[in-house]
């Protein structure tokens, strides 16, 4: 492929520039739109719901997906979260497990 | 304690400290976004520039797998709008911090906003943090992980290919599942997150690559928990406190 290359491309910089607005967008824009409103507290107890179930619909389609490296992985992230609640813990007994899956499994 | 929300170098520092853990997860994926870069033909300068002002790796990575010549323009815009949709659902949630924020303050702290560092932030204010600055703070760490992750994965790309099955990308989903584990607030979070998950693999199913799943799981668990707290005597699990009813 090509070697060490420092130019700018301009289509691709218009889609670099594309992406960024389009991204940008999703950030700002949610809490834009929730500022314009005052919001009831309904969707106050909503949002307080939003946190962990958007964290579940994101890690339970990709364990789903995975395989038993995944599984074992997640299983030793959980294990140490809850016994030691550090998120370093968690990440490398969850990462050190699924590697030893992969080495071994 | 007052009642306002601040936002202080001192809340930067703090933010940019809790996110060492999630740092490290991040390395392998901004090498991994260099390397699609550098093997799709874009420049240094290029790809560089993308992590720089683009700052999303699931929509970045997606986007560069499909990569066509020309560049493509509306493709890739609208990939990115659909996979980094979920972040308009995060923002509202940090309204307690970020309604006392105007100016640069808010719409930069908003530019730095990821799945991590709006995770750390969530439990930063569940736990009587007030310093809005902590997700800049954060997310100006990951930011600057993020960077040199993609301009060292760039250099090296065409001699280091990590297949997509190593462990080392596990490292990103442990991140996840950890930081889940922290957003337990007890039983009455059984059913929405069930709710949850059962909702995001069905639309994962249906409609692959994207993040429509994450979207409609999270609305729909959290929808289902805070119907079923209003039409029972008690809420089991308290209205968040942390959420305060005295917005201007």
């Amino acid at each position: 492929m090509t070697g060490l290359t420092l130019g700018i491309d301009a289509p691709t910089l218009a889609v670099i520039i594309g992406m960024a607005l389009a991204t940008y967008a999703c950030r700002a824009g949610g809490y834009w739109l929730f500022r314009q409103i005052r919001p009831t507290p309904f969707m106050r107890t909503l949002l307080g719901y939003v946190p962990g179930t958007l964290f579940a619909a994101y890690v339970v389609p990709a364990l789903v997906r995975g395989g038993l490296q995944q599984w074992v992985g997640a299983a030793a992230a959980v294990a140490a979260m809850l016994a030691m609640r550090s998120l370093s813990a968690a990440i490398f007994a969850g990462t050190a497990a699924a590697w030893a899956v992969w080495q071994f499994g | 304690m007052g009642e306002t929300a601040v936002f202080t170098g001192a809340g930067v520092l703090r933010g940019a400290r809790a996110s060492g853990p999630i740092v490290i997860a991040t390395i392998p994926f901004g090498l991994v976004a260099g390397i699609a870069a550098q093997g799709q033909g874009l420049s240094l300068t290029d790809a560089v520039l993308m992590s720089v002002i683009v700052f999303a790796g699931s929509a970045q990575l997606l986007v560069l797998a499909a990569w066509t010549h020309p560049a493509p323009i509306l493709a890739a815009s609208f990939a990115a709008f659909v996979v980094n949709l979920r972040l308009a659902l995060m923002g509202p949630v940090l309204a307690p911090w970020l309604d006392r924020l105007r100016g640069w303050r808010l719409w930069g702290s908003l530019f730095f906003l990821t799945d991590q560092n709006w995770a750390l932030s969530v439990t930063d204010m569940r736990s009587g943090g007030r310093d809005a600055a902590f997700l800049m703070g954060s997310g100006l760490t990951l930011w600057v992980v993020w960077v040199s992750g993609t301009a060292l994965g760039h250099l090296v790309g065409a001699t280091l290919h990590p297949s997509p099955g190593h462990p080392l990308f596990f490292a990103a989903l442990a991140v996840f599942v950890a930081m889940l584990v922290g957003m337990w607030r007890g039983y009455g979070d059984a059913m929405p997150w069930m709710v949850a998950a059962l909702v995001a693999v069905g639309v994962a199913w249906l409609l692959p690559g994207t993040s429509w799943h994450i979207i409609a799981g999270a609305l729909a668990g959290s929808l289902a928990g805070a119907l079923r707290d209003r039409y029972r005597d008690g809420p089991d699990v308290a209205v968040d406190q942390s959420i305060p009813g005295d917005r201007a």
